[in-house]
């Protein structure tokens, strides 16, 4: 444990107790022995790992457990073996229980099948979002209620915060690692059994724990990429295997045809690469993807700026907030296989939709298209304050009422 | 938190080790340091204790000294039965679906046929007897009857010459007691029909699981090779055995040395020999007894969880309740709604050590492939629990598991399952 993560302990209590959590205002800290035991979900990586010792040392009775999510092939992230045997170590290291929850029939159902669906219908998911909403925040919670815990711990670098109205998610105190948004979703019933003993320290303040700890995992590296996609298989291969990948046409706005792609299916709106030569050298980017026409819409850099990103669904953590919030997107990087890089949130305001019910992003800067199917969530200050998932943008914004 | 006393019920998984056994090993450990292949008096000692062993454990089998082959367990003895016989005269592998992977997944690899089994988890003689015959008439690519599977062709199944190409069956594998749900195997029955449907094959049983239940010499007495561990029937882990009848011929799969009469190489582990040894005798002589107490016990464990939950539970292999061809130890049992890997960890806080279906490598319970070759819906085989009782299984482990398995199960419907 670093010294700097260390606050001073609360009357009488034990002195470990106030960093085993998130803020003194933490509404989930993990610091209270006296209250029950605590599921900690046990990726086989290094925040996981110090999630449980941080707990353990408090003095709660804790429990590990690693969710198999998936069968096939992966390179890294919460499916291998050799995964589960790191989060076995770890706790045979910290002399705690570890069992193996097998929720691969929920995660096909809830997080694949959907994955391959949304793809087949020209949108860009994401599954990591999607995973956390139905898998660990939702099966593992009612494994756990069923097994007599109280609460359940992860090693996402995100907070709990009390508020008056009840508990909130915020980010971590490690904004490069904060994880928020794709925690953005839980519900403040979830997040008063959800502890997050990492929230409150850096990556780097954690892998010195783990080094100090001695624990196996303090070097491991992040996992980012989507974990039931190989890099050596790609997207391409994955998504080949579960649906027919079918050529189409590349349109610009004006209907002339710019080329082909020999598989709409895999295309993003906003990506760049694999659109073949424009002709006249200028940079093209995919605006819409319509799988069925088998039509991408590119158009120039321009082309991508929006003032408002509409969106499919919505909700309002505590309430609409009228005011001003920053906007965040995880923008999809289009490499080999899909990986995602930190977005940068952008000040929006959330709007009524003006001519359905609904909301959309008002952007305050023009912002780059939003691909569909992207969660969008906003912030005000650290806080979540909602989120949602972003709707087809269409090839051309409609002009402002 | 005082730790609840432990009810160990997964006996087929491992048994605890019997007494007689533990004082031969370390006896054999202590006394025979030496390599038995060597030649000086310490080495001829190792040599004597081992061939003393082997003839223990083939006089316990009904076989001849020489027709003992000490392995690491059961796993390499299935697989020298499958993948040596296909080794030693190309053709194909024949099994059934409700094998041990330790058989499975030598024959798919090789591109054999897995016949089905039926819903009391034996196999379907109607369907082996149109393998085989298929197998031994028609060329690979039409023999293949719908009703049976044929494994994955693999670099394997091409280094075995044509792989599936060769009609001639090679080797036929049946397991003697189902290591999941228990079903006895008629195996004088299945010899009988393979003897007459494919002469020229090898007969294989895995019988790991059976020799606490069974009479296996008597049983396996028509068999070229049969398949032993130790840790099933109280002897250690790291020891097992094949018998490979005179005039099988085997491939070895670990050679460089010449041991075993040239069929697994290695340095023979003598203290391991000893212990299965005694394992093995103390086993077949309390074996009559055993078997009757321990039916008593299951009858009781399952007479109360069907007493208390009802049409909740059901005995896996045993659909319309009839359990005569199911071993005394297995109690293996569905329970409709509820996940195994919930009540597992329930009842392992209880201290009642059950298992579901088997533990993949990761320690995930895998839906069970034997409850689905059964045709167990799986809905309901995700719910199964195998409760194996053996040698050191008291009546009151019975009572209080049952209450614990009642109350783990109640808990659990009020959790939607788990």
């Amino acid at each position: 444990m670093t010294a700097d993560a260390r606050s001073a302990p609360a009357t009488g209590g034990p002195e470990v107790a106030a960093d085993a959590g998130s803020a003194p205002a933490s509404g989930g800290s993990g610091a209270d022995p006296g209250r029950g035991r605590v599921l900690v979900a046990m990726s086989g990586g290094v925040d996981s790992s110090v999630a449980a010792a941080r707990l353990l040392d408090a003095g709660r009775e804790v429990v590990g457990v690693t969710m198999k999510l998936w069968g096939g092939p992966s390179d890294t992230g919460c499916c291998s073996v050799a995964d589960v045997d790191d989060a076995r170590w770890v706790a045979d290291r910290l002399g705690i229980e570890h069992h193996v929850f097998n929720f691969g029939d929920h995660f096909q159902r809830r997080v694949v099948d959907p994955y391959v669906a949304d793809h087949a219908a020209g949108r860009t998911p994401n599954p990591c979002v999607e995973c956390n909403r139905h898998v660990k925040f939702d099966r593992l919670l009612r494994r756990a209620d069923a097994l007599g815990f109280d609460e359940v711990a992860t090693g996402h670098h995100a907070r709990v915060v009390s508020t008056p109205s009840g508990p909130r998610l915020a980010r971590g105190a490690d904004r490069a690692k904060d994880q928020s948004y794709v925690l953005h979703m839980l519900a403040p019933s979830v997040l008063a059994r959800l502890l997050l003993p990492v929230g409150e320290t850096t990556k780097d303040e954690v892998r010195a724990e783990a080094r100090a700890r001695g624990l196996v995992t303090a070097a491991k590296p992040d996992s980012q990429d989507v974990c039931f996609i190989t890099s050596a298989a790609g997207r391409r291969a994955f998504l080949g295997d579960r649906i027919p990948l079918r050529p189409g046409r590349v349109m610009d706005a004006a209907g002339r045809q710019r080329g082909r792609v020999d598989a709409v299916e895999l295309v993003t709106v906003g990506q760049r690469r694999g659109l073949g030569p424009s002709g006249d050298g200028s940079p093209r980017y995919v605006l819409d993807v319509d799988t069925e026409s088998l039509t991408v819409t590119v158009g120039a850099r321009a082309d991508l700026e929006r003032h408002r990103t509409p969106l499919e669904s919505w909700d309002w953590t505590d309430g609409p907030v009228a005011g001003p919030a920053q906007v965040q997107v995880q923008v999809q990087v289009q490499v080999q296989v899909q990986t995602s890089a930190h977005g940068t949130p952008a000040d929006a305001r959330i709007e009524e939709a003006p001519d359905q019910p609904g909301w959309v992003v008002a952007w305050d800067r023009p912002h780059r298209i939003v691909a569909p199917g992207q969660s969008v969530v906003a912030y005000v200050g650290d806080m979540v304050v909602g989120g949602g998932i972003a709707a087809r943008p269409g090839p051309v914004e409609a002009p402002a009422r | 938190m005082a730790e609840p006393p432990e009810i160990y019920l997964d006996h087929a998984a491992s048994t605890p080790l019997r007494p007689q056994a533990r004082a031969a090993w370390l006896a054999a450990a202590a006394a025979h340091q030496a390599n038995p292949t060597g030649a000086h008096r310490a080495a001829r000692r190792a040599r004597q204790a081992l061939d003393d062993a082997r003839a223990r454990v083939a006089a316990a089998l009904g076989a001849e000294p020489g027709e003992v082959v000490f392995t690491s367990g059961g796993s390499e003895a299935d697989n020298l039965a499958v993948r040596g016989a296909l080794g030693a005269s190309r053709g194909l592998a024949v099994t059934s679906a409700g094998e041990h992977h330790a058989v499975l997944e030598p024959v798919e690899r090789s591109g054999g046929r897995v016949v089905p089994i039926d819903r009391r988890g034996l196999i379907d003689y109607r369907a082996l007897a149109e393998t085989l015959a298929a197998a031994n008439t028609a060329e690979p690519a039409e023999a293949e009857s719908p009703s049976v599977r044929s494994g994955a062709e693999t670099p394997a199944a091409a280094a075995n010459g044509d792989g599936s190409g060769s009609g001639e069956v090679a080797v036929v594998s049946v397991i003697a007691v189902n290591n999941e749900v228990g079903s006895i195997t008629p195996l004088a029955e299945v010899a009988e029909l393979v003897r007459s449907a494919a002469p020229g094959a090898l007969l294989h049983t895995d019988a790991v699981q059976a020799v606490n239940w069974i009479d296996v010499a008597a049983e396996t007495a028509g068999y070229d090779l049969v398949s032993i561990t130790g840790h099933k029937i109280g002897g250690p882990v790291g020891i097992g055995a094949l018998i490979v009848r005179s005039g099988a011929e085997l491939d070895p799969l670990i050679v460089g040395g010449g041991q075993e009469r040239g069929r697994r190489a290695g340095t023979p582990d003598v203290a391991g020999a000893a212990a299965l040894a005694a394992a093995l005798e103390a086993t077949v002589s309390e074996r009559g007894r055993l078997i009757a107490d321990t039916e008593a016990r299951r009858d009781r464990l399952l007479g109360t969880l069907i007493d208390r939950l009802g049409d909740r539970v059901q005995i896996s292999a045993a659909p319309d309740g009839d359990r005569a061809h199911l071993a005394a130890g297995f109690a293996n049992v569905c329970f409709n709604g509820v996940q195994s890997e919930a009540l597992l960890f329930l009842l392992d806080e209880a201290g009642v050590r059950a298992s579901a279906a088997s533990s993949c490598s990761s320690g995930a319970q895998d839906p069970s492939h034997v409850l689905a070759a059964m045709g167990v819906p799986r809905e309901l085989a995700l719910g199964s629990l195998r409760l194996s009782l053996g040698h050191t299984t008291a009546d009151s482990d019975i009572d209080r598991a049952a209450e614990v398995i009642v109350a783990a199960v109640e808990r659990l419907d009020r959790h939607g399952g788990g």
